[in-house]
């Protein structure tokens, strides 16, 4: 049993990691992590392929990249809008939230039904 | 182990063609796409999906299944016949060799027989890594401002000295680092399932969820409050202790500040490099006119202060 504890990284843009990192990681061909960065699913800094420095958050790009194309069949421009539409939910959903806080308990009382008014 | 309906499942009749199973895959698959879906069960059916598909695509699979007649209800106590499975043969691998996770009890009781006998059997040696494991973590905000660590129970496959699978739990205390952001992933390199044979062991990410938080909000690495005000610190100004993450800080309220105007505390956002903001969202709030010496200060207010706040609505 381990009870001492274990520091892992933090996947942020402060970490980088090569083309032949991220098929190590993601298990996948060299092939395949560069059809994505020619679909503008991934973006690598650093020029050459031989010198791309991907941002931590990569990883998890590319392996759920691999997941829909196995589990879905889906190609290469698919998977790329799949994938740029679930970032638009996921920050829809995140704006969503903060406005659903904002009209909480102590910012505004929501609709009074029954308000009185009339319409002369 | 208890019986699975895999036709209830996919949602078809018994009699589908092949046709109908292939088609009720891909659009189930679509829906409960654990990337895609927002349902919180969707790992749970789309498991259950593939298992379900990986016997009635397979002919041979789908005949045995047959097999067992239509009688049997789904989470019913289930054993299979003795000897119910002489006259089929299972062709190909029905398994993920890396995730012997992945389908149920069920599904191993009936057509998992070969895959023992291939861990079992010394002579047939081969090598492959372990699958990744996913876990989700759930952090408060304070957290992300001073680092914390979390237990967190993982379900491990492993094979004992008779070549079964079996799922042990161990207990992992993980170090959440300080200036951790909603979404973001941290990775624990082998801290995955086991790998086979000389493969190596799989990764660990972990997802790092916000707890909600009764006074503050985050978006990205910067946090909001929402701060209450009094008619007269908002039209005075005031200096009023105000909670952060990091502890109270003393705010100034400038004199005529309106409700939702946002104040700006540079860099006391989530720690980081640059570092977030806090933003303080200023709240006017009423006090009730129930007592007579509130409404006769209100009165006095209302006769005696010249303001329209709707002027706007005069064209």
């Amino acid at each position: 049993m381990t009870r001492h504890a274990v520091t892992g990284i933090l996947l942020d843009e402060q970490v980088y990691y090569s083309l032949k990192d991220v098929c190590h990681v993601c298990g996948c061909q060299t092939e395949w992590v560069v059809a994505l960065v020619e679909q503008g699913v991934l973006h690598p800094t650093g020029g050459a392929r031989q010198t791309w420095q991907f941002p931590g958050s990569s990883l998890h790009t590319a392996m759920k990249a691999r997941r829909l194309q196995r589990d879905l069949d889906l190609n290469l421009s698919s998977i790329a809008l799949v994938l740029d539409l679930l970032e638009e939910i996921e920050s829809l959903r995140a704006r969503l939230d903060m406005l659903g806080a904002f009209t909480g308990v102590h910012s505004s009382p929501g609709v009074e039904r029954n308000s009185q008014f009339s319409t002369r | 182990m208890r019986y699975k309906d895999y036709y209830k499942i996919m949602g078809l009749e018994r009699d589908a063609s092949q046709e109908d199973i292939k088609k009720a895959y891909r659009r189930l698959a679509r829906k409960y796409h654990p990337d895609v879906s927002d349902s919180p069960d969707a790992e749970q059916l789309f498991k259950d999906l593939g298992e379900a598909y990986a016997v009635l695509k397979d002919p041979e699979k789908r005949a045995a299944y047959d097999e067992l007649g239509a009688n049997w209800k789904a989470g019913q106590e289930f054993k299979p016949p003795p000897g119910w499975d002489a006259g089929f043969e299972f062709s190909g691998r029905g398994f993920d060799a890396g995730d012997p996770d992945a389908f149920s009890d069920f599904f191993e009781g009936l057509f998992g027989g070969a895959r023992r006998h291939g861990f079992a059997g010394g002579r047939t040696r081969f090598d492959a890594s372990g699958q990744d494991h996913h876990a989700k973590v759930l952090i408060n905000v304070e957290d992300a401002y001073r680092g914390a660590s979390r237990s967190i129970s993982l379900r491990t496959p492993e094979v004992d000295s008779s070549g079964h699978v079996v799922n042990r739990t161990r207990q992992l205390n993980v170090r959440i680092p300080k200036g951790v952001r909603k979404g973001q992933r941290i990775r624990l390199a082998g801290q995955g399932a086991p790998g086979i044979g000389n493969g190596r062991a799989g990764d660990l990410y972990l997802d790092v969820d916000f707890e909600a938080h009764a006074l503050y909000r985050v978006d990205g690495k910067d946090v909001y409050l929402d701060l209450p005000l009094t008619p007269w610190e908002a039209a005075l100004g005031a200096t009023i202790k105000v909670p952060t993450p990091a502890g109270p800080v003393d705010l100034k309220v400038p004199a005529g500040t309106r409700g939702g105007k946002k104040l700006r505390l540079s860099n006391r956002g989530i720690p980081g490099n640059p570092p977030g903001h806090l933003y303080v969202i200023a709240q006017l709030t009423v006090p009730p006119a129930d007592t007579e010496k509130a409404k006769e200060l209100f009165n006095k207010m209302r006769d005696e202060l010249p303001y329209n706040p709707r002027k706007h609505f005069e064209g």
